[in-house]
């Protein structure tokens, strides 16, 4: 295909004019990587349907998230840390200590605020060590170092707790998870405004723009006086404590904490971001995106589980759909240069 | 039978949209070390690699003992019995002495596994043979960089190369490590190999070879015997061009001292730094790659650290950690490599105009995309960057529109100092005039530019005063630059 000349007007000085805006395109608007996310959102809930006729009730629907909110909660920060090019599998880990320490301080004695806040403080100090041994230890792949502090974070709950559990909350902690406003759960409403919080945090604030930066080109950030360390620093305990807010929202749905909950949580959160458009190697994905495939995803496991189906074979549908995903932005690209998707979005 | 073990005939090698060689000659004869020079980018690399087989040439042909041959890959030239040696070794430094030796022709037992008794011993043989002591097993990224270089050449030996190509070898040495280069050399010599020595060292071709061939623009300009060819000759040889007048270089009053640089120093990297700038000043800083010059610019900006040193920023002190202590104080730096340091090609060109100043687009911490657009629009049409909206993609735009890109950038902030790496480095002759333009129209306006350059007319044609460094030093500071010819540049920046 033949080069795009470049057409500029160029004044009799010399002068060249450039344009401050751009018009709207029929064709980017449609290429967006969400329309797939809504199209295979729509094909989860068919699927649904036929599996359950009694799933298409407003409540069923709403109820459903339940099961996927714990996860969701800490998927927006970790979209953070993939598009800073880094990865954080410590974040199980880290929901399982922050809800042991809570069990434990609650079962010392305190009140349930304080242990609540004790959950709080221990995911942020967990997700700052994350980043500062990043940021001392160059040399250190995150995947690595979150691996370690994964299995170090874990240990120290099972050292702390054991084989028990503890148990016995106030009445008020248990309606974290089953209270509702109306038909609509707290803890949706709750990540509504957290997605807000994050859109808002990674699409127009000098902060999001960073990151974005850093993803793309560290050195290109760094030349450019972006404050690379503080900004890898930040976004590991946003996650630290993002984990922290999930432990207490799962230890209210079980009403008890023990040192082996969450386990493989990480690995669906991920799932979540990337099949959300957030790529692993940085500098690219919306929190849109990001919003939709928590509800493919989680649907898609509530789904299966209203078939019956073993947590295993869930387990190789996700798998799958993950793969599919890395494919398709190829796809993406050839259907932008179809003739019928050309003639379609033609103004 | 010729005369000649290698001979290459009218040799040109295209990049796109640049002869990397133009019709080029070279003759070695059996058993000489023949030098070869000339200045940064005159050619020298991409004809070994044409040797080499790295490169095939669009035209030209290669006689070996007389015999026309075409290379196709490495091995082809390998198997001919060819080998180079570069600056920068292709060692595998994990790997033991023999391995690394051994790579790709490694000796093997009936059993076609490797054989390690019988490649240690051979590789002790080979270093024991060219004089050095090197243990075999001890691991390569362990030894010193001369010690690596004796072990590529164990391994040329070792491949029974006839042909030996030393790409700058002495670059990192030490004069003593130079000393036991030059012996190896020579006994490689008195053993009828045949070595083409690459060095921007004066004394090497001096000490070791009897023929020397300059290469400059890409073009072949002659081949002498050392003895019979003076400096000066051989100095006007490699820059002798005519320097046409595209530097639109005006005339500015020298205003006062902004910006002083006292004692800096890092370890391995450059000492005792100093130099001053005025305002409305073009300081031009020269030197062979690998002087320090880029080295000293970044410890100045703090992307790297300093070991010791002062920085002042009209007379008063600053302490500069971080690339935005450097900005905020008024110093910007406009990257040598500028689609991996400079811009982020991914991004419009608003976005990246906009990268280290975003204080200036937000509000709270919102970033006001309209006050975005309409600010790079202006900064871009300002440096008449050839683009057709502030949407378009960094990576959409030539090497010398990019630049402008991160002048624009650079403009956004509020500087007083603005340093520029290697400016015009890979632009084409257009966009390089109007980079100068740009260059000559900011020190009128006041502020203080250094300029960082291989390129001598582009030195010549635009400083004020020229500052030479040489081995992480600052060898000389030229006060007026309208006083000093090529030559005198060179004969600084090169070791006599």
């Amino acid at each position: 295909m033949a080069k795009e000349i470049v057409r500029q007007t160029v004044s009799e000085d010399g002068t060249r004019t450039i344009a401050a805006s751009r018009e709207f395109s029929l064709k980017r608007f449609f290429l967006q990587w969400e329309w797939m996310l809504v199209l295979m959102l729509i094909a989860v809930n068919i699927f649904n349907l036929s599996a359950s006729p009694n799933y298409a009730n407003a409540r069923n629907i709403l109820n459903a998230t339940r099961d996927f909110l714990d996860k969701a909660v800490v998927v927006f920060p970790m979209a953070f840390v993939l598009m800073l090019g880094e990865i954080d599998i410590s974040v199980a880990s880290i929901m399982a200590l922050s809800a042991t320490i809570m069990g434990v301080v609650y079962r010392a004695g305190y009140p349930m605020a304080v242990a609540m806040s004790a959950a709080l403080i221990t995911g942020t100090i967990c997700g700052m060590i994350n980043g500062l041994i990043l940021v001392k230890f160059r040399q250190l792949s995150s995947m690595i170092v979150t691996l370690s502090t994964q299995i170090i974070y874990r240990g120290i709950a099972l050292i702390i707790l054991e084989t028990n559990s503890v148990g016995g909350f106030p009445k008020w902690f248990g309606s974290i998870a089953a209270g509702k406003v109306g038909l609509v759960p707290y803890g949706l409403i709750f990540i509504v405004f957290e997605a807000l919080f994050f859109a808002y945090l990674l699409h127009y604030t000098k902060f999001g723009r960073r990151c974005y930066a850093m993803g793309n080109s560290v050195t290109a950030a760094q030349y450019s006086g972006v404050r690379t360390d503080r900004i890898k620093v930040i976004v590991y305990t946003m996650a630290g404590l993002f984990s922290a807010v999930a432990a207490i929202y799962l230890a209210s749905k079980m009403s008890s904490v023990r040192p082996d909950i969450a386990k493989g949580y990480e690995l669906d959160i991920i799932a979540m971001a990337v099949l959300g458009g957030v790529s692993t190697s940085g500098g690219k994905g919306r929190i849109l995106g990001a919003s939709l495939a928590i509800l493919v995803i989680g649907y898609l496991r509530y789904g299966l589980g209203l078939m019956n189906a073993s947590s295993q074979i869930i387990m190789i549908v996700v798998g799958a759909l993950l793969i599919l995903t890395v494919a398709i932005p190829g796809l993406k690209e050839s259907v932008g240069n179809t003739n019928w998707f050309r003639k379609l979005t033609r103004h | 039978m010729s005369d000649y073990i290698l001979e290459l005939k009218g040799i040109t090698k295209i990049f796109p949209g640049v002869k990397a060689l133009d019709n080029v000659h070279f003759q070695l004869k059996k058993g000489e070390i023949h030098a070869l020079m000339g200045e940064n980018g005159a050619g020298k690399s991409t004809f070994i690699k044409v040797i080499t087989g790295v490169h095939i040439p669009e035209e030209g042909e290669i006689y070996l003992k007389g015999e026309k041959v075409t290379f196709k890959n490495p091995k082809d030239a390998q198997q001919c019995s060819i080998a180079a040696i570069y600056q920068h070794g292709t060692t595998y430094p994990y790997l033991s002495v023999t391995e690394n030796i051994f790579m790709g022709h490694e000796k093997l037992t009936k059993l076609h596994t490797i054989d390690w008794k019988c490649m240690h011993k051979e590789a002790k043989e080979l270093l024991e043979h060219i004089g050095s002591d090197i243990d075999p097993h001890a691991n390569m990224g362990d030894l010193t960089v001369a010690q690596q270089q004796v072990v590529e050449i164990a391994k040329a030996i070792s491949t029974q190369a006839e042909i030996i190509i030393m790409d700058e070898p002495t670059a990192a040495l030490s004069k003593r490590e130079c000393e036991g280069l030059y012996r190896i050399t020579e006994q490689l010599r008195d053993e009828g190999k045949s070595i083409i020595f690459i060095s921007h060292r004066f004394e090497d071709m001096y000490r070791l070879a009897s023929r020397v061939t300059v290469f400059r623009d890409s073009q072949y300009i002659g081949t002498w015997d050392v003895d019979g060819i003076s400096n000066d000759v051989l100095i006007s040889k490699m820059v002798g061009r005519e320097i046409k007048d595209i530097y639109p270089k005006q005339e500015v009053k020298r205003g006062k001292e902004i910006f002083r640089v006292e004692d800096l120093s890092k370890t391995g990297y450059y000492r005792d730094i100093n130099f001053n700038l005025y305002e409305g000043e073009i300081l031009a800083v020269t030197g062979l790659v690998g002087a320090g010059r880029t080295e000293v610019c970044q410890g100045i900006m703090g992307i790297d650290k300093v070991d010791s040193g002062r920085i002042y920023l009209d007379g008063k002190r600053v302490r500069v950690n971080h690339p935005q202590e450097a900005m905020d104080a008024g110093i910007g730096y406009l990257p040598e490599d500028r689609q991996k340091q400079g811009l982020i090609l991914d991004w419009s060109l608003a976005q990246n105009v906009t990268l280290a100043t975003l204080e200036k687009f937000t509000k709270g911490s919102i970033i006001n995309r309209k006050k975005e657009n309409n600010k790079s629009k202006e900064l871009l049409e300002k440096v008449k960057t050839k683009a057709l909206s502030v949407y378009d993609k960094a990576s959409s735009l030539s090497g010398g529109n990019q630049q402008k890109v991160i002048v624009a950038k650079i403009l956004n902030s509020d500087l007083k100092v603005i340093i520029l790496d290697e400016p015009t480095k890979g632009v084409d002759v257009g966009a390089k005039a109007q980079i100068y333009e740009i260059m000559s129209e900011l020190a009128a306006s006041g502020y203080g530019v250094i300029m960082i350059s291989s390129e001598m007319p582009e030195v010549l044609g635009m400083a004020d005063r020229i500052m030479v460094m040489k081995e992480g030093r600052v060898s000389r500071i030229f006060e007026d630059a309208k006083d000093v010819t090529q030559e005198m540049i060179l004969e600084t920046a090169m070791d006599m």
